[in-house]
């Protein structure tokens, strides 16, 4: 049996595997945003970042090979995922306690699992478009983390490739496939698959309240 | 008014239209055509090359966004744009903007409300041999001097049109002051196949774009995958600050380059080759596509493609999603383009130079080009040699210069440093100048930008962070906010309000963004640190 060395711990490895799916399988956590099992692996946020034989890796991206040793839980890992987390809630406009998202956010569990306490960096607040044009569905770029599953899940999932990304560097938006750019002019419904797989609070249902009570909630 | 404003929207969707119809199914080459005939590309011409393509709006619009030389809004009549590398800064090219920004009554980026002008800023363009430079509608202008800025401002004010003006402000200089082995006239029974690529193992023809991979080894794999149709890419996207010699081998050796394109086509089977040039070349185009038509090779077609403002396309993976007409956001590797390529099929990428070299073998350069160089790097680099020194341009050494002689020869003196491998590369201060140009020690891809003792390093760490954060395609988190929170630290110590913590960040950031996605951002701070390490005093003067 072919295996693989996560962290010292020997895990077999299956032919056609990542790095991501041989940790999973084995129960051994790799903190990650934008990978989501079902969708092809993304690579963007970098909060799987593994070093592989002494080279950084996306752990989400990266064949697991026989012989390979993987470094997931060091300092100086810690230390990287830690400044990853601070500069997507700097980028953007995360204020948890207002966020309807909150308790159930991924981003928010991976700040919390990683015992970030601060931000670090001097905030950016953005002020990207919103869009609250749809009746059931709302937009909230402030918080998009450009992880692209909506944009997957709406063309691979629902078939109704309603998102996209555009602009460049730190001008990158999300961008909704309708000629005003609204999506009032899309089909998109609340039970869409790309509704639900968006991992913050930039794409929430309309019309609800915070209506799972705290303690509760995905994350608690 | 309206009937006239009809007339010029019907007009314009009537070329759209004839754009497709005239330019295939390339989102990207369709949208540079689009830009170049109505100074923008308007949301209506975004709609009708979705639907004409049967791709989603989002496609065309992310490209629109993604370029820096399409725009949604209108440019001026005159849209002009200021080559902002550091090398055009030592030569006055920021006090030029302002020059040309106030004869004009523009303020930068904004379109003058007649709409004759605007006026804004683009990474380094490739004269940095004969800056400072801009680019007029696309076509570049070089050798700026304040009395070049004026007449320049006299001649958009007539509305003279640049057919009409002077020649002279569109010459570009070669300036080749040192030819070796890859000019040479190699006319030799040409070597095929199996011959040649056992010809270029033995000379040891190792990539040019500076990776270095062995060539023969990259063509064989990309002959051995499995799939069907082949394509060689030819990366002329030349992008790094301070190299130019691209150009230079495109002005005078591409009917060589075509050879080697054509060689490698034949060994790996490939029907189709693609030409990406960088959009600063435009000025290249009618010399290239006549060459093109010249040809007479009815089994290997190549087509030239456009880029248009990107870098981040010089990186392989980037530049193939550029061809296939997408945002130039790296691809995942492996799988790497010899298996996955363009549309998915087996490419062979290689530089400008490379394929030149390898046509040079081909020809019977290979014995001559094995003697040349150290053990690791056979044959000669062309280096594109700049900044403060009498004789700036293109040198042809045999690998394994020292940046001494490289000094000695272009006339620099009293220098503080070396910039080596453009703003991703190294910077050498003067104990260092015995190291020498080659994969062993200083692998490049030929930039070397010199810097005389009149000059404050934090300028150059200040223009090369402001660089990557504007030409990171921000796909990755830390290259995306990384390069971001490095410039603006580097703009509060080049403004002296700079802090410790501004500085302690700066080296901090450097673990954070080898974590990126590409080579963009893992070498993002790798200069700035370099700079801060040998030249501290320079950014101490503006720390608090």
């Amino acid at each position: 049996m072919k295996t693989i060395s996560l962290d010292g711990a020997m895990v077999p490895l299956a032919e056609g595997q990542t790095v991501m799916e041989c940790a999973l399988a084995a129960n051994i956590p790799i903190p990650h945003l934008c990978y989501l099992p079902g969708f092809a692996p993304h690579g963007s946020c970098r909060l799987c970042t593994v070093k592989i034989d002494g080279r950084f890796a996306s752990a989400c991206t990266q064949p697991a090979m026989e012989g390979q040793h993987v470094e997931i839980d060091t300092e100086e890992l810690r230390q990287v995922r830690l400044s990853l987390l601070r500069m997507l809630f700097v980028e953007g406009n995360h204020y948890c306690p207002a966020c309807e998202k909150s308790g159930s956010c991924r981003l928010q569990k991976a700040a919390y699992d990683e015992g970030m306490l601060d931000l670090h960096y001097r905030p950016w607040y953005p002020n990207r478009q919103m869009d609250a044009s749809h009746p059931d569905v709302l937009i909230d770029r402030d918080r998009c983390i450009f992880c692209e599953l909506c944009v997957k899940a709406s063309r691979d999932v629902d078939g109704k490739n309603i998102f996209g990304i555009s602009g460049r560097g730190i001008d990158t938006r999300l961008v909704v496939n309708s000629k005003s750019g609204l999506l009032a002019d899309t089909d998109i419904s609340a039970q869409d698959r790309a509704v639900e797989v968006c991992p913050v609070g930039a794409i929430l249902v309309k019309g609800r309240g915070f209506e799972v009570p705290i303690g509760k909630r995905l994350y608690d | 008014m309206t009937l006239a404003w009809d007339k010029k929207m019907a007009c314009a969707a009537e070329h759209a239209d004839l754009l497709i119809e005239r330019m295939g199914n390339n989102p990207l080459q369709i949208l540079i055509a689009t830009q170049k005939a109505f100074n923008h590309v308007s949301d209506d011409a975004i709609c009708r090359v979705a639907s004409a393509l049967g791709l989603p709006l989002s496609r065309i619009l992310g490209d629109v966004e993604f370029y820096s030389f399409l725009s949604r809004e209108p440019l001026g009549t005159y849209s002009v744009l200021m080559s902002d590398s550091i090398t055009d800064w030592m030569l006055g090219s920021r006090e030029l903007f302002l020059r040309l920004c106030g004869n004009l009554g523009v303020s930068p980026r904004v379109m003058r409300h007649d709409g004759l002008a605007t006026v804004g800023k683009t990474s380094c363009t490739g004269m940095c041999d004969q800056g400072p430079a801009l680019l007029v509608n696309g076509t570049a202008v070089a050798n700026l001097s304040d009395d070049r800025i004026d007449a320049i401002s006299r001649l958009m004010e007539k509305r003279i049109p640049l057919a009409a003006w002077p020649d002279e402000y569109f010459h570009v200089e070669s300036n080749i002051r040192r030819r070796d082995w890859l000019f040479q006239d190699w006319r030799g029974p040409i070597l095929e196949g199996e011959a040649l690529l056992q010809e270029m193992t033995d000379a040891g023809l190792r990539g040019r774009g500076g990776a270095g991979y062995p060539t023969a080894k990259k063509w064989a794999s990309c002959r051995d995958a499995p799939g069907g149709e082949r394509h060689v890419v030819c990366n002329a996207d030349e992008g790094e600050p301070g190299t130019f010699k691209d150009r230079v081998l495109l002005q005078h050796c591409a009917g060589r380059l075509f050879e080697g394109m054509a060689l490698c086509a034949r060994i790996i089977k490939a029907k189709k080759g693609f030409l990406y040039v960088r959009g600063e070349y435009r000025y290249l185009e009618a010399h290239l596509e006549a060459l093109l038509a010249a040809r007479r090779d009815a089994d290997f077609e190549i087509e030239l493609h456009w880029g248009a403002g990107a870098y981040i396309c010089g990186e392989e993976s980037a530049l193939l999603e550029s061809i296939e007409g997408k945002r130039g956001i790296p691809r995942v590797r492996p799988p790497f383009p010899v298996t996955f390529g363009v549309h998915g099929m087996p490419t062979v990428v290689d530089n400008v130079e490379t394929f030149c070299a390898a046509a040079a073998i081909a020809a019977g350069g290979g014995r001559e080009f094995r003697s040349l160089g150290t053990a690791e790097s056979c044959g000669t680099k062309l280096l594109s040699v700049s900044g403060d020194c009498a004789r700036p341009g293109i040198y042809e050494y045999s690998f394994g210069v020292s940046v001494d002689r490289i000094l000695e020869d272009c006339g620099a003196g009293n220098v503080l440093a070396v910039q080596v491998g453009g703003a991703a590369g190294n910077c050498l201060d003067a104990s260092e100048f015995g190291r020498k140009i080659c994969f062993e020690d200083l692998p490049t891809s030929g930039s070397v930008m010199v810097f005389d003792r009149s000059r404050d390093m934090r300028e150059a760490a200040l223009n090369f962070s402001r660089f990557f954060a504007h030409e990171s395609c921000g796909f990755c988190t830390p290259c995306r906010v990384g390069t971001e929170i490095l410039a603006q630290a580097m703009e509060g110590i080049s403004a002296g309000r700079g802090s410790g913590e501004d500085i302690a960040e700066i080296g901090n950031l450097g673990s954070i963004l080898r974590a990126s996605h590409c080579g963009l951002g893992q070498s993002a701070n790798r200069a700035v640190l370099d700079m801060l390490r040998k030249f501290p005093e320079h950014f101490e003067r503006g720390v608090n």
